[in-house]
């Protein structure tokens, strides 16, 4: 297979950094909508090692996971997006330390 | 004609039901003639019953039904007639007939009139229970009966909460021997397999040798019964208090009937006691000691009624001294005389204290003699049977026991010691009584004499006391018989001269005061002496420190449910907790993530501490 070798390695360290990245907005971030981007972000970074470790091993496994988590992050997206616009409509704002009504 | 004697329980109850049925909504005058007519009745059956049974002497027995069928026990609602049963029904019903009749003056202005001759007709038929009963089951049927009714007298005036509590001393410590009994009863039926008193007697003199064991442990179980309900050594204490309770109920109940039924209990079974002469000599022992620590406080007391009591308890030790040393006739006899000078001294006092306004005090009273005549009289016959003064009942009766008691081998002359030492500071101590009530100068002015419904029975009892001596009991079929030999004639000098030694010093020491013992009491051993006989020998005192306060304090450390405080523990351990994590749950998402990342940090990292070749 011809093309660009890129060392597994290499990848998986891609994929950690935008893991961390990912969640580092999920920590420092207020507003919702990109708290689900930096969990799309996550989910992403969760597929390029799937995929990657799928080339690696030659193996089919990590085409067919990186389809069911395009799948679920579409799903996820579309609830999100309800819930933001739920969020929107209630509290008029997106900023999420504002929506903690549900304090214990 | 014997076949009717079922009657003479049953009417008094009957009456008793009645009265209690209707609350008191009767007419004061029909209330009395019921409560009144009812014992009569019965008194006029057992007279004739007792003609019947004079002509023709033999024991009889009637069974009603069959009480319950548990396997092969069977005890039948049955009675028994005998001599001994005659005795103590009439008694019972004379002496009780006349204590009504005074009662319906003594209570004429109460309120509770009703219920109080309920209470009374129901003790009556309890008690004739008891002593009619064939078997032993039925007989504690009616032992249990007369201990109800002696709590709900003594406890009559239950307003005033010291009443009560008497009351309640009365039932808690009778049942402490009660529950002595009830324990004879099983180990006599898993024994024996009856509980019929004759069948049983029977039976233990054909399984049993003299001296064996288990006989010994029944009877000394039967004898924790007697001693509680006749108010012996040690559970004499509820007595004296139960003095709470109207006197003409202190006559019949705590002089006359009740405390006696330990007595006849005993003569009851006296085939069972036979076999064990070891339980005999602690009855005679318990007897002779009851008798004299009763005596010493007798001469202590100063309210009227208290020094009744101890004389009481005193009595029926002497009782108790006979039936030890087997003068079984000597015993039911005296229980007879007793009964009548005793109700007549406690009626005598109900008497002064109806007309001196409730006074109990005896040195508040004084100079009585002129102004109550009938009383007078009444106390100087009562006192002198009790001293036992020649010629009187409790002369013959009381004789008769130290006679005995004076020939028992071996311990014998010092019971007999014993009993005259008793019967001086008998003679003492109720002449004292007669010398400061009655002589000296009046400190309290009765505001009127007696009625007619009190001097009647006040003087029947006087004749009886005097002539009651005279009796021939019918019980020798009953009893084995007496040796019949007499001691020397000194033995009976002394025991003659004794109650008049008594009677002398009282008089010189009481009413003429040529005999000075100010010096004497007054001296610190004098003193302390006298406090501790006030106090009858500090035995209340020392029950109270022994089982009445560790008792309450046990229940007070338990009230507060010490066991619970480990589930108390539980329960805060989990509220603490509760607090400090529904504290984390503060609904700031951010602060969730932060956590769990943090979490899954340490997490992973211990993982790869532990097991590093994943890596």
């Amino acid at each position: 297979m011809e093309g660009l070798n890129v060392p597994l390695n290499h990848i998986l360290l891609v994929s950690s950094l935008l893991f961390a990245i990912g969640m580092l907005g999920l920590m420092i971030r207020r507003n919702i909508i990109f708290i689900l981007m930096s969990l799309e972000v996550m989910l992403n970074s969760a597929a390029l090692a799937f995929v990657a470790a799928g080339a690696h091993w030659g193996q089919p496994d990590g085409q067919v996971v990186f389809m069911l988590i395009l799948t679920v992050a579409a799903a996820e997206v579309a609830v999100g997006l309800g819930l933001v616009l739920q969020v929107q409509k209630r509290f008029k704002t997106l900023d999420m330390d504002h929506a903690n009504r549900m304090r214990g | 004609m014997l076949e009717l004697i079922w009657l003479i329980p049953l009417i008094p109850l009957c009456s008793s039901l009645l009265l209690m049925l209707t609350a008191g909504r009767l007419p004061r005058l029909l209330i009395g003639y019921l409560g009144v007519g009812s014992v009569g009745i019965a008194a006029l059956l057992t007279l004739a019953a007792g003609i019947h049974f004079m002509a023709n002497p033999e024991p009889f027995e009637l069974t009603l039904w069959t009480w319950m069928q548990v396997g092969n026990f069977a005890p039948g609602v049955a009675f028994y007639f005998d001599g001994l049963t005659l005795v103590m029904m009439s008694v019972i019903t004379g002496v009780g007939f006349l204590i009504h009749l005074f009662s319906t003056e003594f209570m004429e202005k109460d309120t509770s009139y009703a219920r109080y001759f309920a209470y009374l007709n129901m003790f009556v038929a309890a008690m004739l229970i008891l002593v009619m009963a064939d078997n032993l089951l039925l007989l504690y049927l009616g032992w249990e009966g007369v201990g109800v009714c002696s709590y709900l007298l003594v406890g009559f005036w239950y307003q005033n909460s010291a009443n009560g509590q008497s009351a309640r001393k009365a039932f808690i410590v009778t049942r402490i021997g009660d529950t002595a009994m009830a324990l004879g009863l099983f180990l006599l039926f898993t024994e024996l397999g009856t509980l019929d008193i004759q069948g049983m007697v029977a039976m233990a003199n054909e399984t049993w040798q003299v001296g064996d064991s288990i006989p010994l442990i029944a009877c000394l179980l039967l004898l924790g019964g007697a001693v509680g309900k006749s108010a012996q050594l040690p559970l004499h204490t509820w007595l004296p208090d139960a003095m709470a309770g109207p006197t003409p109920v202190s006559a019949l109940i705590h002089a006359a009937t009740m405390v006696t039924a330990g007595v006849y209990l005993i003569a009851r079974t006296h085939g069972l006691f036979l076999l064990a002469p070891t339980a005999m000599m602690v009855v005679a022992i318990i007897g002779i000691a009851t008798s004299l620590m009763a005596a010493f406080t007798a001469l202590m007391q100063s309210d009227i009624k208290r020094i009744l009591a101890y004389s009481t308890i005193s009595q029926i030790g002497y009782m108790f001294l006979a039936l030890g040393v087997g003068a079984w006739t000597a015993g039911i006899f005296h229980l007879m005389t007793h009964a009548f000078f005793k109700a007549l001294l406690f009626l005598g006092s109900g008497a002064i204290i109806h007309c001196l306004h409730h006074e109990h005090n005896i040195f508040k009273m004084g100079g009585l003699r002129r102004k109550m005549p009938v009383t007078f009289w009444s106390f100087m016959i009562g006192s002198a049977a009790l001293a036992a003064l020649p010629m009187t009942s409790g002369f013959f009766s009381k004789d008769q026991i130290l006679l005995e008691a004076y020939q028992l081998p071996g311990m014998g002359p010092w019971l007999w010691l014993g009993g005259l030492l008793g019967a001086l500071l008998t003679a003492i101590y109720s002449f004292r009584l007669v010398f400061v009530v009655f002589f000296g100068k009046a400190n309290t002015e009765p505001d009127r004499d007696t009625g007619w419904r009190m001097a009647v029975p006040l003087t029947v009892l006087c004749a009886l006391s005097l002539i009651g001596g005279y009796f021939i009991i019918p019980v020798e079929a009953v009893f084995p018989a007496a040796s019949g030999e007499h001691p020397a004639h000194w033995v009976e000098y002394v025991s003659i001269s004794v109650p008049l030694i008594g009677l002398l010093l009282a008089y010189l020491i009481f009413h003429s005061r040529q005999l000075r013992v100010d010096g004497l009491v007054g001296s610190r051993v004098g003193q302390l002496l006298r406090r501790f006989w006030f106090s009858g020998w500090g035995i209340d005192w020392l029950y109270d420190r022994l089982f009445v306060r560790p008792y309450y304090e046990l229940s007070g450390m338990l009230k507060s449910e010490p066991v619970d405080v480990i589930y108390g523990l539980i329960v805060a351990i989990n509220q603490t907790l509760n607090q400090w994590l529904s504290e984390a749950q503060t609904g700031r998402m951010r602060w969730y993530i932060a956590s769990m990342v943090f979490g899954l940090v340490v997490l992973i990292s211990l993982a790869l501490q532990i097991s590093p070749e994943v890596l």
